[in-house]
């Protein structure tokens, strides 16, 4: 009684565990992450495409990558539960949206702010070759001063 | 004008989750043994998104405290993400942080934004 117990009840127990544990955990492969942060500069994964952010976090980077006019990637996670899970385990950071620049995770939402208010975006965006729009600005507005 | 508005809602909010918020407690007393806060603000901003009233889904923290001298932001984002991780696993969906030394946080104009407003993705 026992052993048919076990081989009936508990075979199923452990693959409904199993299943449970893939569909927690499972997320995309980390070399697949890495391809994805490697294919551009700027890399954004967020809620919903820029130009329908459906999370005001999201929203918010979305409007700051605009001011500074850089290109980037962006990646929809509410459109891949698995690369939903598995950006935050790759980067270990438990929300989104994340932002990488040069195949580095640099922070969400409130870092971006800060780096933007701080100007500390406008130099990290120089040391991979993207010069600021807000750079720019600035640039012909002492120009037209002289 | 506007400023007033927001603090008096935020502190409505604040009143109001002093009496519910189980989560908010939580959040507050880790926060404070931790990182033996000098300053600590724990707003729920559950109520601006699309969630039921009441829910515990959506902070802010704002941190002021010693332990953050030296660290880089996203070090000291990457200590209180650590801090909270179990809340975080288990139904705070959303986290923002401002996270300052003592030295920063009295030079700062001391007002904390709002968090943008939702875009209705939660609850998708």
């Amino acid at each position: 009684m026992n052993n048919l117990l076990r081989r009936t009840i508990f075979p199923s127990y452990n693959n409904t565990l199993k299943l449970c544990r893939s569909f927690a955990n499972v997320g995309v492969p980390k070399e697949k992450i890495d391809t994805l942060i490697k294919n551009n500069k700027v890399v954004v994964f967020m809620k919903g495409v820029p130009d329908a952010p459906r999370c005001g976090f999201s929203n918010a980077v979305v409007q700051i990558m605009r001011m500074h006019a850089v290109p980037y990637d962006s990646h929809d996670v509410l459109s891949d539960e698995n690369l939903r899970q598995g950006i935050k385990d790759y980067s270990n950071w438990p929300t989104i949206p994340q932002v990488f620049i040069n195949g580095e995770f640099v922070g969400g939402c409130d870092i971006m702010l800060q780096m933007h208010q701080s100007g500390e975006l406008i130099e990290e965006l120089k040391k991979v070759g993207i010069k600021s729009a807000l750079l720019t600005a600035a640039e012909q507005s002492k120009e037209e001063k002289k | 004008m506007s400023i007033a508005l927001r603090s008096g809602i935020s502190n409505f909010c604040r009143n109001m989750c002093s009496m519910s918020g189980v989560v908010e407690n939580t959040i507050r007393s880790k926060l404070v043994s931790t990182l033996e806060a000098k300053h600590l603000d724990v707003i729920n901003e559950s109520y601006m998104h699309n969630v039921p009233k009441g829910a515990e889904t959506h902070f802010k923290v704002v941190v002021v405290s010693d332990k953050f001298d030296g660290l880089t932001l996203i070090k000291r984002h990457r200590l209180v993400n650590d801090i909270l991780k179990e809340e975080l696993q288990t139904g705070v969906h959303a986290l923002s942080i401002v996270a300052k030394t003592p030295k920063q946080w009295e030079e700062s104009d001391k007002i904390v934004e709002s968090s943008p407003n939702c875009k209705g993705g939660f609850g998708k």
